[in-house]
């Protein structure tokens, strides 16, 4: 599609969104429709979010619904507030639900998070269905519409503005929040936590953060429901209209914001049409509709499925790259060359009876790149998890920077300056390189989840994105800065965890296995650039099987063999230790 | 509540634990196998008990109609996803397994319906008509998506169920059955009345899960299953083809649903939509038993079954909401014990 188009595209569909109902073209049935499709769409745009982005899958969306259609009915029926005064009210009140149910639900992992959804959602509708001040099962009837004045919004046309404008703004704010600090965050811990968090991300935070702006939609959805439909019965909050938002949005394409009204309408109409449709076809009313429904949802999905979004608008549009300097960003104060910034004394970390790394102590000097080798096995990347407290230590002390590394997490140790890359790469592939690396620089951001919303943070995210875009230059990437980081090959992918790791503008840089992968002219720009960070002050730990490369760039060498430290020196002497050579060839020739 | 009270919730909920244990292990072997998590397992058990109730009235039953439906959509969905490997041994095979099988069973079924030939009989036909519907749905819905993520064949599983459901209503009509028991025997042990239904549930479940046991332990083909479970690219690899795999999973679980609803027929009513609860409450038991082991899934669906009929005696209005909210629990404790696992699509 034309770029041109592409952007001009959603507010035309906005504005023919809010003039269409009065042009006379659409029949009153269509626009109720249309209204009903709305209300489904925020509740999908939620799910959207939550399971498509955050991989969170929740059957209990309807039940939000409730929460916010349930609070206004009963605060305008009961105690006669404005219906405008209920919402705030509506959408509070299906936060603080959201917060209690997710902070003990979004903590279950896997398949356990799908069937704690389930198991709130029919507890919460049976409450919804015996509860008295709700009206039982025959719920609350005789809602007050939304009044403009003394204007009374009971036109489906008049509401169907209403409704729309949520839908928009909510689509702003969605688009808003994924296009920042927060939503680079949320959107990179779908395939894992343990990237994030080593760049300072609460993943249960943000976790949490998703799922109460999803129940919230849904809120706002219910609130919408309950004065266009004018009364509220639990039906409508059930574990089968909870099924029904989420086939809305993953035949929409979850994880695309506009997925969700694409699935919301396909389902609405679908469903409404085969109602209309089949009894003419067939000439007897029976069940039919439910038999056609489930087998288009089958072969839509056989034919789609990533779902229909992608289908019509292609691939998701990587950001736009913004022309401010990263001159904003402030610079951590960087020690005197030759102090020491790390202290390993004697740490241990066993499994089980296996002793993984065996009372091993060494130092780290600011300004200093210490080699750290051994044959496979022998400890290393076990020894990076403890020093990022990826795994607590079973013994033994690590001090970084005069502080006692106990009882830190990874995000801790982030805020510390110790950034690091992986052994086996872990970067979103469905993300853009760019946004990969500027996750690495999300702990530089103070920018919250409101101001996102409204983008009022662009100065700094501007920076964010300018300094991904420098420390990609640096790693020799700055061409592929917009493509999707999936589309890189296994030696770029390893110098995009590098630029990544240094836009935390890190004290110490942990390298796990840099060079794995790379061609020799990379190797040599990754072995400049190493003494470039050197020269600036900054402290490497690397830990690399190519000997050749750490030989000839590490100032000293320190050697683990099965979690025991064997030799440390000067590389010139470590290569002649006996050990060394015992533990790399079996015995010395 | 005095001691006979007890023992008889008991039973209850032991041969009610025996039919959620045994939709429970299909629901683990069909997800091992294709991630699949069968939402229309408890289908197969509605059907099976539908069709035993029908040939022990001495009518043709409905599924066998069903049946060849779904021949015939599995024999149009083959040819379809296969158009470019078509030729005519393929095209054969193909018409051979989705559109001849039922027809020969249309002949023995319209057959044998009328003779009433009495239980064994019933239920070598049931098992018969029930099981390939196993095979079929795979064909039909699952194998085009083979490699799509979890969510995408959850949604699909759900999009299978709605349109079993509404074939059930439109094939069985909305009344429920109830067959004649198993046994009529019955002994007292004590002050409880121990019925022959309730032994014949209980030996059969351990019959069945000692024959699942063995066949995973000791056949070739129960390992290449479990191969595929562990790591289907690499089975790939090793020969073994995972649509088959699949098959076989399909079948499996078709048949272990189908004998579930032939024991369960002659204790509970079964509707054509009852199914779904019965489904539920076998995935509660196969979640705490985290889709993967057999016994915990099982002790988990005897767990499932005390819950719901002692909750049923105290608290019968707010039975099922007991049986989810009190998973909850159980849930967390689950996920803090796994919570340095990745989770991967």
């Amino acid at each position: 599609m034309n770029p041109a188009v592409r952007k001009w595209l959603p507010p035309f569909f906005a504005l023919a969104a809010l003039v269409a109902p009065f042009t006379g073209l659409l029949p009153p049935y269509w626009i109720t429709l249309f209204n009903y499709i709305g209300l489904s769409s925020l509740v999908a745009l939620g799910l959207v979010l939550l399971t498509g982005v955050g991989g969170m899958t929740s059957f209990g969306q309807a039940a939000f619904v409730g929460f916010g259609a349930y609070t206004s009915a009963v605060l305008t029926l009961d105690y006669g507030v404005s219906p405008w005064l209920t919402l705030p009210v509506s959408l509070l009140v299906t936060a603080l639900g959201a917060l209690l149910i997710g902070a003990l639900t979004v903590r279950l992992s896997g398949h356990y998070l799908p069937l704690g959804t389930i198991a709130w959602g029919i507890a919460l509708f049976y409450v919804f269905g015996n509860s008295s001040t709700l009206g039982a099962h025959d719920g609350l009837s005789g809602v007050p519409p939304l009044r403009i004045g003394t204007h009374a919004l009971i036109d489906p046309r008049e509401y169907f503005v209403v409704v729309w404008i949520a839908v928009v703004m909510m689509i702003i704010a969605t688009r808003n929040l994924l296009d920042s600090r927060i939503g680079r965050a949320i959107r990179a811990l779908r395939r894992g936590a343990v990237a994030a968090e080593s760049f300072g991300v609460n993943a249960p935070r943000a976790k949490l953060i998703v799922f109460v702006y999803s129940a919230v939609l849904a809120g706002l959805a219910g609130w919408l429901y309950a004065h266009f439909q004018r009364s509220v019965s639990p039906g409508a909050f059930g574990v089968n209209t909870g099924i029904e938002y989420l086939i809305m949005a993953v035949i929409g394409g979850a994880g695309r914001i506009y997925g969700a009204i694409l699935g919301a309408a396909a389902v609405t109409i679908l469903k409404d049409q085969l109602q209309n449709i089949l009894p003419w076809i067939i000439g007897s009313t029976g069940n039919y509709e439910t038999i056609v429904f489930g087998a288009i949802l089958v072969l839509v999905l056989e034919t789609a499925p990533q779902g229909l979004w992608p289908l019509i608008a292609g691939p998701a549009s990587p950001p736009r790259l913004p022309r401010a300097a990263d001159s904003a960003l402030p610079q951590r104060p960087k020690p005197a060359p030759g102090t020491a910034l790390l202290q390993v004394s004697a740490a241990r970390k066993t499994f089980g009876g296996l002793i993984a790394v065996n009372d091993v102590s060494f130092e780290v000097a600011a300004g200093e790149i210490l080699g750290l080798i051994g044959p496979n096995g022998a400890g290393k990347s076990t020894t990076f998890d403890l020093l990022t407290c990826v795994q607590p230590l079973t013994g033994g002390t690590i001090v970084f920077c005069d502080h006692l590394l106990a009882g830190d997490n990874p995000q801790d140790v982030a805020r510390r300056g110790i950034s690091r890359t992986f052994q086996h790469v872990h970067l979103a592939p469905d993300m853009s390189v760019i946004e990969n690396v500027a996750l690495g620089a999300h702990l530089r951001g103070s920018a919250g989840t409101l101001r996102a919303f409204a983008h009022l943070e662009r100065g700094e995210d501007a920076a964010l994105l300018a300094n991904a875009k420098r420390q990609l230059e640096r790693v020799g990437l700055g061409e592929q800065a917009l493509m999707l980081a999936g589309s890189l090959s296994l030696g770029q992918l390893r110098l995009v965890e590098i630029a990544r790791a240094l836009c935390l503008d890190p004290l110490l840089l942990l390298l796990d296995e840099p060079a794995a992968g790379l061609r020799v002219g990379e190797k040599k720009e990754l072995a400049r650039l190493l003494r470039e960070l050197r020269a600036e002050g900054m402290s490497v730990l690397l830990v690399e099987h190519d000997m050749d490369f750490v030989m000839s760039l590490a100032d000293r060498l320190v050697v683990l063999d099965f979690g025991q430290k064997i030799a440390q020196g000067e590389p010139r002497a470590v290569r002649n230790d006996p050990r060394v050579l015992e533990a790399y060839l079996g015995g010395v020739a | 509540m005095d001691s006979t009270i007890v023992l008889f919730l008991v039973q209850d909920a032991v041969i009610n634990g025996a039919i959620y244990a045994l939709v429970a292990i299909a629901l683990v072997l069909v997800f091992a196998v294709t991630r699949v998590i069968l939402v229309p397992q408890g289908e197969f058990v509605a059907f099976a008990g539908l069709t035993v109730a029908a040939l022990e009235a001495g009518r043709v039953p409905p599924t066998l109609w069903l049946l060849v439906a779904l021949g015939f959509l599995a024999a149009i969905s083959s040819i379809v996803w296969h158009w470019r490997e078509m030729n005519g041994t393929r095209f054969l095979k193909v018409i051979a397994s989705t559109i001849m099988v039922p027809l020969i069973l249309i002949a023995v079924t319209k057959f044998i319906a009328p003779l009433k030939l009495g239980l064994a009989a019933n239920t070598i036909l049931t098992l018969l008509l029930v099981v390939p519907m196993g095979p079929l749905i795979y064909r039909i819905a699952f194998e085009p998506l083979a490699e799509a993520s979890v969510l995408v064949l959850l949604i699909a599983s759900f999009g299978v169920y709605l349109s079993l459901v509404g074939l059930g209503l439109a094939f069985f009509g909305p009344e429920g059955v109830r067959t004649a028991a198993l046994s009529d025997a019955s002994f007292t042990a004590g002050a409880l009345i121990i019925t022959g239904q309730s032994v014949a549930v209980i030996v059969v479940t351990l019959v069945l899960l000692a024959g699942l046991a063995l066949f995973f332990g000791l056949t070739l083909t129960g390992k290449a299953l479990r191969a595929c479970a562990s790591n289907r690219l690499g089975a790939r690899l090793v020969g073994i083809p995972t649509s088959v795999a699949g098959q076989v999973a399909f079948g499996m679980a078709a048949l272990i649903g189908a004998v579930s609803g032939i024991l369960i027929t002659p204790i509970t009513a079964i509707y054509y939509d009852s199914g779904f609860l019965i489904g539920l409450k076998g995935f509660v038991a196969a979640i705490v038993g985290g889709l993967a082991s057999y016994t915990i899934t099982a002790l988990a669906a005897l767990g499932v079954g005390l819950v719901e009929s002692f909750s049923s005696f105290w608290w019968s209005t707010y039975k099922e909401v007991l049986v989810f909210t009190i998973i909850l629990p159980v849930l967390v404790w689950r996920s803090l014990r796994s919570s340095h696992l990745e989770d991967e699509e």
